[in-house]
């Protein structure tokens, strides 16, 4: 079935939808959130997750962690398509008696951990992976995360373990978007190439523009059939606040909210 | 008949040992720390075991994800490591999840107050009761013996939910000779007495019991009581003991009014509404580097035996007992 769904289209409809939520709840990460659609929608509707909306803990499921909470608003639209929840919860995002807040927690059905916190959810997955290989199951792990949250030093403790517990059925997403909350990370603490770091630490390395979501798909189907004794990263180049003019390439754009004229602009060009 | 003391790890992780026989979905996890006991449990389930190395966040970390996946975890190393290096991998991995994912972790913390007696201060610990006990859903048990550390494992693994439990380092002569306590009421009754009632914690039962025998010697009889489940003793059991007596003594190796058990016996007595004037003996003043044995060191702090006797004949004077 995926193989019909058209991404490009599935990845503007998404888009959109952040738009409206963010129109609708201010309080909500936009710039974070654009940067991560493809990758979503590339592991959700590209066919390289297995998961179960109507079961969302079922044991057959790949795992998803979703370790950068703030920026995954773009997941709301998603899984209510998908449906995890009914779509009218979209209308409440941070609202009493919504499910959907500023950072997602687990209470939202489709997420498996607490986000928001950064730093743990690679940590977690690593744990949650570790955990299926030996109980003997065959299922995947995905964690996605910032580049600016891999500045947790809990995370290298994790990157660490995998390696030396050879978990190939860990596969981590980066959003290199290169910019966190106060600026350009390259200026904060620069990671140099995440590529050369992960794989002198005994990763599997694959890069990729992260806004062409066939490529995404592609490369993150690669990863998770490729059982080499390695844990898979995916760096996926992004540009934070991607197709929002005023966000794109500012340095404080995780904390700028664009005016709601400008959103309803971009909304009615984008239809 | 006497009962050889042992090492409270000792025991628990025997008890560990012969379940992980039993049960497949029992998951050892340390950041390398050891013991003669865990010897042989990594040796016997070398698939259910794992050191992650001195990495306290990932091993919480690791553990919450195994618990995710089905597994009992007990995860283990030095007490300050495991509770205050990795603290908000305990709030965020384990308390918070915990409330919305089954999952059963248990922390094992040796070290417990003053037992890696010369040490200092990073390997002692005065502070985790106070902050495992900040976190709603956590349980904080606090063993006085082998034998309750034992049967503490029960609990262990008998109940979902994070739990934290604090070890002393040293083997300690055996306070439980006659038996195993109620798990369910979370206190034991050691010794009835009449005016003053000390309520003790882990090694500071040891202390109780001395001082309460130089009491008796006196013609005083006070009260002994171990508080062993920190969190979730029975409280209507706890109103019904203490309204017989005519002041309360709280006693902890851990640093005096900051939150540990005089903290909540002071809140618990006020909420109960019990007229009970309390003395609370912790740990007085801050960080310290004197070498002793951990009677000097105790002295030293107002915990050791001369001075807990003192301060209790002058709290018994001034509640003209």
């Amino acid at each position: 079935m995926t193989d019909f769904i058209n991404l490009l289209e599935k990845a503007h409809w998404v888009w959109r939808e952040t738009l409206a939520i963010h129109r609708r709840a201010p309080e909500t990460r936009l710039a974070s959130s654009l940067s991560s659609i493809e990758i979503f929608v590339a592991l959700y509707y590209g066919g390289v997750l297995r998961f179960d909306s109507a079961n969302p803990l079922n044991e057959t499921r790949d795992r998803c962690v979703i370790s950068k909470g703030h920026g995954s608003i773009c997941m709301y639209p998603i899984l209510a398509d998908l449906g995890y929840f009914p779509v009218e919860e979209l209308q409440k995002v941070c609202h009493t008696g919504g499910i959907l807040g500023g950072i997602p927690d687990p209470v939202i059905p489709g997420y498996e951990t607490i986000n928001g916190s950064l730093g743990h959810g690679l940590g977690v997955g690593t744990g949650v992976a570790f955990g299926l290989n030996r109980k003997g199951s065959d299922r995947s792990v995905f964690v996605v995360t910032g580049d600016g949250e891999l500045h947790e030093g809990a995370n290298w403790e994790a990157i660490m373990f995998a390696s030396q517990h050879k978990l190939d059925n860990l596969n981590l997403i980066v959003d290199n978007n290169q910019i966190s909350m106060l600026g350009y990370t390259d200026d904060i603490v620069s990671h140099g190439s995440l590529s050369t770091r992960l794989s002198a630490f005994g990763w599997e390395c694959h890069e990729v523009d992260g806004h062409d979501v066939y490529a995404v798909r592609a490369a993150l189907s690669k990863m998770k059939e490729s059982r080499n004794s390695k844990p898979k990263a995916l760096i996926a180049l992004t540009l934070k606040g991607h197709g929002v003019p005023e966000l794109e390439n500012a340095p404080l754009s995780h904390i700028l909210n664009p005016k709601p004229e400008l959103i309803d602009t971009l909304l009615e060009k984008a239809l | 008949m006497s009962i050889k003391p042992l090492a409270m790890r000792d025991a628990f992780l025997n008890r560990i040992w012969q379940a992980m026989l039993q049960d497949n979905k029992i998951f050892f996890a340390t950041a390398d720390f050891g013991s003669p006991v865990l010897d042989k449990i990594r040796a016997d389930f070398p698939d259910r075991f794992v050191n992650v190395g001195i990495a306290e966040q990932n091993l919480i970390n690791i553990s919450a994800g195994l618990a995710l996946e089905g597994y009992t975890v007990f995860a283990y190393a030095i007490a300050p490591f495991i509770t205050m290096r990795c603290f908000e991998q305990i709030r965020v991995s384990l308390a918070l999840l915990s409330e919305v994912r089954p999952m059963n972790v248990n922390l094992i913390g040796v070290g417990a107050g003053y037992s890696y007696v010369v040490s200092g201060p990073t390997h002692q610990c005065y502070e985790d009761i106070t902050l495992m006990r900040a976190l709603p859903n956590f349980q904080v048990l606090s063993p006085a013996d082998h034998i309750s550390a034992d049967a503490l494992f029960d609990r262990a693994i008998g109940t979902m939910g994070p739990k934290y439990l604090r070890f002393d380092a040293q083997v300690l002569p055996v306070v439980y000779g006659s038996g195993v306590p109620n798990l369910d009421i979370g206190f034991h009754v050691h010794r009835q007495g009449s005016g003053v009632c000390l309520l003790a914690t882990g090694y500071m039962m040891q202390t109780a019991l001395k001082v309460a025998d130089a009491f008796s010697d006196s013609g005083h009889k006070v009260g002994v009581v171990d508080l062993f489940d920190i969190t979730h003793f029975d409280a209507d059991e706890m109103v019904s003991l203490l309204k017989f007596y005519k002041g309360l003594v709280t006693m902890e190796e851990g640093f005096r009014g900051r939150g540990g058990v005089d903290s909540m016996m002071f809140e618990f007595i006020a909420r109960r509404h019990l007229n009970l004037p309390i003395l609370n003996l912790g740990v007085e003043g801050g960080y310290r580097f004197e070498l002793g044995t951990r009677e000097e060191l105790h002295e030293q702090v107002g915990i050791g035996p001369q001075y807990v006797k003192r301060s209790i004949e002058n709290f018994i004077q001034s509640l003209l007992i």
